[in-house]
């Protein structure tokens, strides 16, 4: 299966459980090795001898990759030294900013409420500035306003010219901000092109693809 | 090298800070290793062994223990939220990310033995005297070869069932070596021996020491990369 | 019947003629040691033991060394194959040093008077003993396939490092401490019916080993593609 994301753009994948769907992001994100076939970001593959392509991606996974004993400041700091940025606690700031957590910078994130440690994960996926932004499952958990902030986030990064790969059981809450589709299951694509314009019609296809 | 080093004390100091702020795991060690002090005391036969024949031993039991609680905790902080997975993200050489845990379970050993080191001295009443620099040398070259081992160990028992049992099972046999140059030495340095007599296990120690953290360096990468 | 199916059915066979003929090897070499070979004038009719006890000793040692150098091809090739190979060696290991284990003391308590000594020989076996269990243990906590790979054949590298480090130790103990006098079997003086009821034993042990080691690795092919059959159902 083929897949080809360019900046700007934004791929939103739609697929059942189980349909390979976090193993997909896993492997753009060089946290798995493909048994077939190769990652490419920008031209070059991420190995062990070369981490240099991972400064290339963020993901927000459905797991926050935060220490729970530790701030949001304290995390991102922790992060920017990973990626080496050249000032960790600038990056850090302007991390808590765009998402809106400078308030609750020093609460240990065990103390965070659900919405607010969403935030906080997204300031350590957006902290090194990744051209390729991978996205599983972000919707799930928020309430209305905070989608709405979220996609305003969103439409910005692609705004600015990263590519977004987004992966969703449903693809209502990215239908609007999305460029391609493409529906995954059992591990293949069983349809991928452009956006079409109307979701309804989409889901009826989705539907007869998964469901047979 | 400067980068990898800097990575390394990254990690390093983030799990030491996240030990400062809960305490638990370092906290049981210590009062572990004072227990098994207690419990060897009365498991001795006052009348019939002395104990400063008893010391060597004693110590480096003591050690092994509290290392091995220690290094438990390793790699289970990594375990919440999938913070590993977070770490292996970014651009780190996996090897720095060994010797960054490396370096903070060196920290946490270190500070039980510093504990545990003077409640030895107050309660099987050993006068260390001249002999103390000698103790910390090969405390020192012996703690690093068991905890490089460890290190790497803790990493691969956190993703097993249970954790905390599988560590020393297969940890313990790594730590014979160290463990039993570690209380010769400490016996002749206790008896006030001449250095020419322990030459043959600080050499092992140091062998052991390069050998096997270049080993876990090298073969780390396979315990964390898929 | 796919080929890979074929493949370990084949494997399986081949193991188990192997074995069969390790087995017969093996009472040959018992019947040559009971029968054809002098009794020895000081330990009597219980050294007889010895043939039993130093091939399986050998066969632990070579199912270790197995081990160790399958897991360095593995990180390397990162093929499958090449862990199921490991872990049946280690399986096959951890009975083979059970055996020597057991026949030591038997042995050592007719011979020196003692179950148990701290000789050099008998503390790398049981050493062995303990990493053999503490690879298959290793093997039987983690779940993921991928994982527990990578996992044992970090552990089985990692063993074979620390063998000259055991035997090292155990020599320094050893020279630094009174030693009760040992009778050294396997000393260069034995006559030569004894030298040939030994070798002929670790040629038996050898086969056997390696009969028992294709015969678990051809069941471990089968099971895991009878693994693989039930996932896709």
């Amino acid at each position: 299966m083929d897949l080809d994301v360019r900046a700007g753009e934004m791929l939103a994948v739609a697929g059942p459980n189980g349909a390979g769907k976090t193993t997909l992001l896993r492997l753009l994100a060089g946290l798995m090795r493909p048994s077939a076939g190769e990652v490419r970001i920008r031209g070059q593959r991420p190995t062990r001898d070369d981490p240099g392509p991972r400064r290339a991606i963020g993901l927000l996974s459905h797991h926050t990759f935060l220490y729970d004993d530790l701030t949001p400041a304290e995390n991102l700091h922790f992060t920017a030294r990973l990626y080496g940025l050249t000032d960790p606690a600038g990056a850090t700031r302007a991390a808590l900013e765009e998402v809106g957590l400078t308030a609750r910078a020093d609460t240990p994130v065990r103390h965070l409420s659900r919405g607010l440690l969403q935030r906080a994960a997204i300031a350590r996926a957006l902290l090194h500035q990744p051209d390729i932004l991978l996205l599983d499952e972000p919707f799930t958990g928020l309430d209305a306003p905070s989608a709405d902030r979220f996609r305003a986030l969103l439409a910005a990064q692609l705004a600015r010219g990263r590519a977004l790969v987004l992966v969703s059981h449903h693809l209502a809450e990215a239908w609007d901000l999305a460029t391609h589709v493409a529906v995954l299951s059992g591990g293949r694509w069983a349809l991928e092109g452009s956006r079409p314009s109307d979701l309804a019609a989409f889901h009826a296809r989705y539907a007869e693809l998964v469901h047979g | 090298m400067a980068e990898f080093l800097r990575i390394a004390f990254a990690i390093a100091a983030k799990d030491i800070r996240l030990e400062l702020r809960s305490r638990t795991a370092l906290l049981s060690a210590i009062v572990f290793s004072a227990l098994v002090l207690v419990v060897f005391n009365f498991a001795r036969d006052p009348t019939a062994l002395a104990a400063v024949d008893l010391a060597p031993s004693v110590l480096w039991v003591t050690f092994a223990f509290g290392a091995v609680i220690a290094l438990n905790r390793a790699f289970y902080v990594e375990r919440e939220n999938a913070a590993l997975d977070g770490i292996l993200l970014a651009p780190v050489p996996r090897s720095a990310l060994y010797v960054g845990k490396l370096f903070a379970n060196l920290a946490f050993v270190g500070v039980v033995e510093a504990v545990a080191l003077p409640l030895f001295v107050l309660f099987f009443n050993v006068d260390l005297g001249h002999a103390l620099p000698g103790v910390l040398g090969v405390t020192a070259l012996a703690t690093v070869g068991f905890v490089a081992v460890g290190t790497i160990f803790s990493a691969m028992v956190v993703r097993t069932r249970f954790a905390e049992l599988m560590l020393p099972v297969l940890l313990l046999p790594f730590m014979v070596p160290p463990l039993v140059g570690a209380v010769q030495v400490t016996a002749k340095l206790l008896a006030g021996r001449p250095l020419s007599e322990m030459m043959g296990w600080l050499r092992l120690l140091t062998l052991y020491d390069i050998g096997f953290v270049t080993l876990c360096i090298l073969v780390f990468p396979a315990v964390v990369d898929e | 019947m796919t080929p890979e199916l074929l493949a370990a059915r084949r494997i399986v066979r081949r193991g188990q003629v192997l074995t069969v003929l390790g087995l017969l090897a093996a009472a040959a070499v018992y019947v040559i040691a009971i029968y054809f070979t002098p009794v020895e004038v000081r330990q009597g009719p219980a050294q007889k033991i010895f043939y039993v006890h130093a091939p399986a000793a050998w066969g632990a040692l070579v199912a270790f060394a197995v081990v160790g150098l399958v897991s360095i091809l593995y990180l390397w090739l990162q093929d499958e194959r090449l862990d199921l190979f490991a872990a049946s060696s280690a399986e096959v290991g951890i009975a083979f040093s059970l055996v020597m284990l057991t026949t030591g003391p038997i042995w050592g308590k007719t011979v020196w008077g003692t179950w148990w000594t701290w000789d050099a020989r008998l503390t790398l076996t049981l050493f062995l003993f303990f990493l053999f269990v503490g690879y298959l243990a290793l093997r039987a906590a983690v779940q993921d396939h991928g994982e527990r790979a990578r996992f044992s054949a970090v552990v089985g590298i990692m063993g074979l490092v620390l063998v000259p480090f055991i035997h090292l130790s155990v020599y320094l103990f050893r020279t630094l401490h009174p030693q009760p006098v040992l009778l050294k079997p396997s000393a260069p003086s034995m006559p030569p019916e004894m030298l040939r009821a030994l070798l002929s034993g670790m040629a038996a042990f050898t086969v056997l080993y390696i009969g028992f080691v294709v015969l678990r690795y051809g069941l471990a092919r089968l099971d895991n593609l009878r693994e693989g059959a039930g996932d896709a159902v």
